[in-house]
């Protein structure tokens, strides 16, 4: 790694801001650093090159042009590839995109070039954001930068494994219920879903909407603040945007722990936590309590309850907003042998999707239907009210829910893709957040037995994501976690 | 309980997905086990629970209505499988 790939997003901006060096030999190390470690990660689906020097390029010229800078000035951003970047492939990972180039930005990939980052690329990702392994991408795994061997979880696989393995400082990902954050913890980085609405979702192709949420992934806590500043905000063209301005997360992060009241839910902790797990959650409580943070048990009765609800919401969710995958407008058309049009939906999503979307998609089109809808869908969303309420009463009594990230570290390849609901269970510490709408944070803190990192997990309220940086934050501090992966 | 591969066979048509013989067969295999596992929302009592959709307080919401540029028409043509002038071509719909 050279010296400018080991930089943080901050120090980056800093640097070019100050004349230090240039946006692009930034964005020259960083490419460089693809070039040398991305044949064996395989994090980008697509690496901007060219795009990425002109990008730099014009970073600096309008430095020599004696114009102010935004805050992440030459700063290299990789996109998960479900996010629009115009005139760039977004795929999702799937077939039935192959070939699609976005017509447009993503207001969130608006404002980053806005604050004079530079795009690297886009990043590869389980078939529209659904898996937690990247094994479901349509084109290839990514693998975990500390253990080739092992996923680098998901659905963000690549942006984790981007950021972790010194290739973008940065990268954009979506989490529906977990996909920034597990990822972020399989990888030994930070890995922040904001607060549902905190974050505009115009531009990133839907998979439930009640769900998605995009965030940043980076390697420290500060980084991935300032990259929520930049993206955050309302956003009239999405009408689940909360009201109000850009925020300060840096500045507003700051301060200690002093007399901040955690909350440990018994209900996390009965499942089977590996004994490397509970060491690191252990160890951060005590760094926690050590710097003034009150740390108490809470009841949160229907966690368990979580699994089944997502499990039905999204996928529901999922076969309405995929129905316009379709061979129509976009992406691969396939026809039948009589011509029709409902043969050439069939033929062309049939050979479009992969098997995983294939299966939400029945799932959600089988909860849906007359005669389930009462017994599946609605009975769901009714037990996600007592889910949200769980959250409503424990936030009564403490300021942020700490909780593992993931029960276990990165598993191998192929390790649970013939058991979907195997692969369900390794998000089951992060689903309940996205049905409550809260924000949520992994923060790395400490290697396994295997040398693998762990994470745990904090949740504050609603609008309280300056809570997530700022233990986040402490816990880096306590320094549980360190090394970086050889590559 | 078990769905059996006739009513995976109808779910794949309402989803207009075309499926293989042996996807048919996998997927009713896995959709049991989901299933089967969701059963336990069964237990709860929700009577009187309100459900939810979302978990964001807004509602109708509004913004003016401005023209502004909009996206390239040509941009979103160019993704177009088959197009014919400004139009994206499309079987035959109306027999």
């Amino acid at each position: 790694m050279s010296a400018l790939t080991e930089l943080s997003a901050r120090a980056l901006a800093d640097g070019v801001r100050k004349g230090e060096f240039t946006a692009r030999a930034v964005a020259d190390a960083h490419l460089a650093r693809v070039a040398a470690v991305d044949p064996k990660v395989q994090a980008f689906l697509k690496v901007l090159g060219a795009e990425a020097m002109a990008a730099a390029e014009a970073v600096d010229a309008k430095r020599a042009a004696g114009k102010p800078l935004g805050s992440l000035a030459g700063v290299p951003v990789a996109l998960k590839d479900n996010i629009c970047l115009t005139g760039a492939q977004t795929s999702c990972a799937s077939r039935i995109l192959e070939g699609y180039a976005a017509p447009y930005d993503a207001t969130v990939t608006e404002r980053l070039k806005a604050a004079d980052a530079v795009i690297l690329g886009k990043t590869n990702m389980d078939e529209f954001a659904m898996g937690s392994s990247t094994e479901n991408s349509a084109y290839f795994p990514t693998r975990n930068p500390w253990d080739l061997e092992r996923v680098p979880g998901g659905s963000s696989g690549g942006s984790a494994a981007a950021v972790a393995a010194g290739m973008a400082p940065l990268a954009l990902g979506s989490d529906t219920g977990g996909s920034i954050r597990q990822p972020g913890a399989l990888c030994g980085i930070v890995g922040l879903k904001p607060t549902y609405g905190a974050v505009s979702r115009y531009g990133l192709v839907a998979f439930a909407s009640s769900l998605d949420q995009i965030g940043p992934l980076a390697r420290s806590a500060d980084d991935a603040a300032l990259a929520l500043s930049v993206i955050g905000g309302h956003d009239p063209k999405d009408s689940t945007s909360l009201p109000g301005p850009a925020r300060d997360y840096l500045a507003e992060s700051a301060g200690d722990l002093k007399g901040l009241r955690l909350g440990l839910p018994r209900e996390y902790l009965e499942s089977g936590l590996e004994p490397d797990m509970r060491r690191a959650l252990d160890a951060s409580l005590d760094a926690l309590k050590a710097r003034g943070a009150v740390v108490r048990d809470v009841g949160m009765p229907h966690t368990r309850y979580a699994l089944s609800v997502y499990y039905i919401i999204a996928p529901s969710e999922a076969s309405s907003n995929l129905s316009r995958f379709d061979g129509v407008r976009f992406g691969p058309r396939k026809t039948g042998p009589g011509g029709s049009l409902l043969e050439l939906y069939e033929e062309s999503r049939g050979a479009g999707f992969g098997p995983e979307v294939k299966r939400r998609i029945m799932l959600g089109a089988y909860a849906l239907s007359s005669g389930y809808y009462d017994a599946y869908y609605l009975k769901a969303q009714k037990v996600r009210t007592l889910i949200k309420a769980d959250f409503d009463a424990a936030f009564g009594e403490v300021d942020l829910l700490v909780t593992p990230t993931t029960p276990g570290p990165a598993f191998r390849f192929g390790e649970k893709t013939d058991d979907p609901l195997q692969m369900y269970l390794s998000d089951v510490f992060t689903l309940p957040c996205n049905l409550a709408g809260v924000g949520g944070v992994s923060v790395p803190a400490g290697l396994s037995a295997s040398g693998l990192p762990l994470g745990v997990q904090f949740m504050a309220r609603s609008g309280e994501d300056h809570l997530l940086v700022r233990a986040a934050r402490a816990v880096e501090e306590a320094g549980l976690f360190k090394g970086a992966p050889a590559l | 309980m078990s769905l059996g591969a006739e009513a995976v066979r109808k779910v794949a048509r309402l989803a207009r997905l075309k499926l293989s013989d042996a996807e048919l067969t996998r997927f009713a295999g896995q959709m049991d086990r989901v299933l089967e596992h969701m059963a336990d929302l069964a237990a709860l009592d929700t009577e009187k629970v309100q459900p939810t959709a979302h978990a964001l307080g807004l509602t109708n919401v509004l913004r003016p209505d401005v023209p502004a540029p909009e996206t390239d028409r040509e941009r979103i043509l160019a993704n177009a499988p088959e197009r014919e002038g400004p139009y994206v071509k499309v079987p035959k719909v109306i027999e």
